[in-house]
């Protein structure tokens, strides 16, 4: 506590701590969070458990990046986990052709999605959380229908591998998630189209009047997450060995907006937190397993992840001037 | 009345200037009367088209069915025009039926009294976290999706127990037939339209969402009003639920989940801009029964199909409906 006698000097050290907090907190509460667990339970840092964590946040990882560009741009994408269905759906039907087919068929239609959700936002103007709603609703019944409304196995090799290889000890997804966090974090640091993005999500009317693209950009940051859903969709059939629209996806919306905001990323618009974004998604992906691991009911894992979530939240928000 | 003076300032605010010219006052009244007109001319296809639409039978389904549902719509006008959103009411909708069902098992009174009460609780900490520690809704909202459904686990020992309504509690004539729910329902409303068209409350909340600073400014208790939205609206979901769980003599633990869209959806549908600061309980009711005939229509259509063409068809439909909307009402656009 500071004795200073002149008004302006201790709110100004609160905003710094403040500041610092939300700079820094999700990676204090990343490296806190590891070292408990790794207390509670050394094998924790076992190389096997490492892969399996791995794997599981690889796919909200990749799905989390798309969809901080989006909140960066102030809207929303709720139709990501409809899209990793869509994409699922696919996979058995060309996984007989090989891994690029499936591939590029996949992420055409996360891609035709998101450029359909974009447009809806950008030249319809509707707002981001109902135009993506009706993508979620929309897009989870024709994954349904393409895939006849039940879970397909599929057994070809190229997909699988991709699901289930290493690459150096780590799973070839995280390589991959780590990959398109590189690439998004150039994206939004070192080009044009970033600082539009950023500007946009800042003020969209003075960005316009200021001669931005700003339909281009928005549709393009729509049509980024779309396909990066739809690479997440075909990592997680190869890792599952079955294609499951019915519930390959489900609930991934939230878990990736979870991310973005534990990471730091506002939900007003205008400020991108890469760095955050993977950090709020192993931070997550921690909290889920050390929990299962010590045998915490569901129900109660759930309620723990609220509150964290809350708090992580509180600490990492913009404040007013108020 | 000091209260429309309130309101006038900060609705020019939200629409740059007060709507004066013609052409923007009839936008605005289309906007308004936008889902009516779509309404309207649903039904008046589907009463044309299909010989089982107008039937008592299929109509009294539609609302006996699904009025309780729409009061998480009317919960969620209010949040709206505040500039909210509340993401919790689907997770409180099945616990407030879970709640209910337990509670009728030791008497009606603790049946309708503990829902309520844990609605209007939980929304209350919602409104605290959002007015007083300035937390996004969304974020708060997602935060009490998640916690309620793991509240509702842990109290149903994960969805193994099963609460039933005693055959002859009282509790259970409130959601019975259709006559019972609606005329609940319609009450509600009403007294919703009354607190936002009639009271300064109601004239506070539409300040608010139109501009925070300025009603500050104004002096308006803008922090109380919306600590009261959220509890309002969880209080609502919970009602909702329990009064649901009276018309299926049980809590069910699955049911809920996605209501939250399908309330959000009724409430933009009736011309509700998310931006908040104007908001119409009329044009919700528009909303929410335009969604429950479409969705009785594609039933009626589709179900051959199976529920993924369904699905599908509800999410091209609700788009459409939605750009319709938004391309009539060109009143508030930024560009």
């Amino acid at each position: 506590m500071t004795t200073l006698s002149w008004a302006g000097r201790p709110a100004l050290d609160r905003a710094r701590a403040l500041r610092l907090l939300q700079d820094y907190g999700v990676y204090a509460a990343l490296v806190a969070l590891f070292l408990v667990a790794v207390g509670l339970d050394t094998s924790f840092v076992q190389m096997s458990n490492i892969r399996v964590q791995l794997f599981q946040v690889a796919p909200t990882l990749l799905v989390a990046l798309g969809m901080a560009l989006v909140i960066g741009t102030e809207g929303i994408d709720l139709s990501v986990g409809a899209v990793i269905a869509l994409a699922a759906s696919v996979v058995p039907l060309y996984a007989g052709y090989g891994l690029g087919p499936v591939l590029v068929v996949g992420l055409l239609l996360g891609a035709a999605s998101g450029a359909l959700g974009g447009a809806m936002v950008a030249l319809a103007r509707i707002q981001p959380i109902v135009a993506t709603l009706s993508l979620m609703i929309g897009v989870r019944g024709l994954a349904e229908i393409v895939n006849g409304n039940s879970a397909k196995p599929v057994t070809q090799s190229g997909v699988l591998d991709l699901g289930t290889s290493n690459i150096a000890g780590l799973p070839e997804m995280a390589w991959i998630a780590a990959g398109c966090a590189v690439l998004t974090g150039l994206l939004v640091r070192r080009t044009t189209f970033g600082r539009h993005l950023v500007a946009i999500g800042d003020n969209r009317q003075a960005s316009r009047l200021a001669g931005l693209p700003v339909r281009r950009v928005l549709i393009t940051v729509y049509v980024i997450s779309g396909v990066l859903a739809a690479l997440a969709g075909v990592l997680i059939v190869g890792h599952g060995a079955e294609a499951d629209p019915a519930n390959q996806g489900l609930n991934m919306e939230l878990n990736a907006i979870t991310a973005v905001v534990v990471g730091g990323t506002p939900l007003s618009g205008g400020r991108v937190r890469v760095l955050g974004t993977v950090a709020g998604a192993l931070f997550m992906q921690l909290i889920t397993a050390v929990l299962t691991q010590h045998n915490v009911h569901t129900s109660y894992t759930q309620i723990v992840e609220a509150v964290i979530i809350a708090f992580a939240v509180y600490a990492s928000q913009e404040r007013g001037t108020r | 009345m000091t209260a429309p003076m309130a309101v006038a300032p900060a609705r020019a605010a939200v629409a740059g200037a007060p709507a004066t010219t013609l052409g923007e006052r009839l936008a605005g009244q289309i906007q308004r009367r936008g889902a009516l007109a779509v309404l309207v001319v649903v039904c008046a296809i589907a009463s044309a088209t299909s010989s089982t639409f107008p039937t008592w039978s299929n109509i009294s389904s539609i609302l006996g069915n699904n009025s309780f549902v729409w009061l998480l719509a009317l919960g969620m006008t209010f949040v709206i025009i505040t500039g909210g959103i509340d993401l919790s009411v689907g997770s409180m909708y099945a616990l407030g039926g879970v709640l209910g069902a337990y509670g009728a098992t030791h008497g009606t009174w603790l049946a309708i009294l503990l829902p309520l009460a844990v609605g209007a609780a939980w929304g209350a900490v919602q409104g605290l976290m959002v007015a007083r520690a300035r937390m996004a809704p969304f974020i708060v909202t997602l935060v009490g999706l998640l916690g309620l459904r793991g509240l509702l686990q842990a109290v149903t020992n994960e969805g193994a127990t099963t609460y039933l309504v005693p055959q002859h509690s009282a509790f259970r004539s409130l959601g019975q037939g259709t006559w019972t729910p609606v005329l609940i329902t319609a009450a509600l409303f009403a007294l919703g339209a009354l607190l936002l068209n009639r009271t300064r409350y109601g004239a506070t909340l539409t300040a608010l969402g139109g501009n925070e600073n300025a009603a500050l400014l104004l002096g308006l208790p803008v922090a109380r009003a919306k600590v009261l939205v959220y509890l309002l609206s969880g209080t609502l979901a919970a009602a909702a639920g329990a009064l649901g769980g009276a018309r299926l003599g049980s809590g069910v633990t699955t049911i809920g989940v996605g209501y939250e869209l399908t309330a959000i959806a009724s409430v933009v549908i009736g011309g509700t801009l998310l931006t908040g600061g104007s908001g119409s309980i009329g044009g919700t009711v528009c909303g929410v029964l335009l969604l429950a005939v479409i969705h009785n229509l594609i039933d009626h259509y589709f179900s051959q199909y199976g529920s993924a063409f369904t699905d599908t068809v509800n999410g091209g439909f609700l788009a459409v409906v939605v750009l319709m909307q938004t391309l009539l009402s060109r009143t508030q656009q930024l560009e």
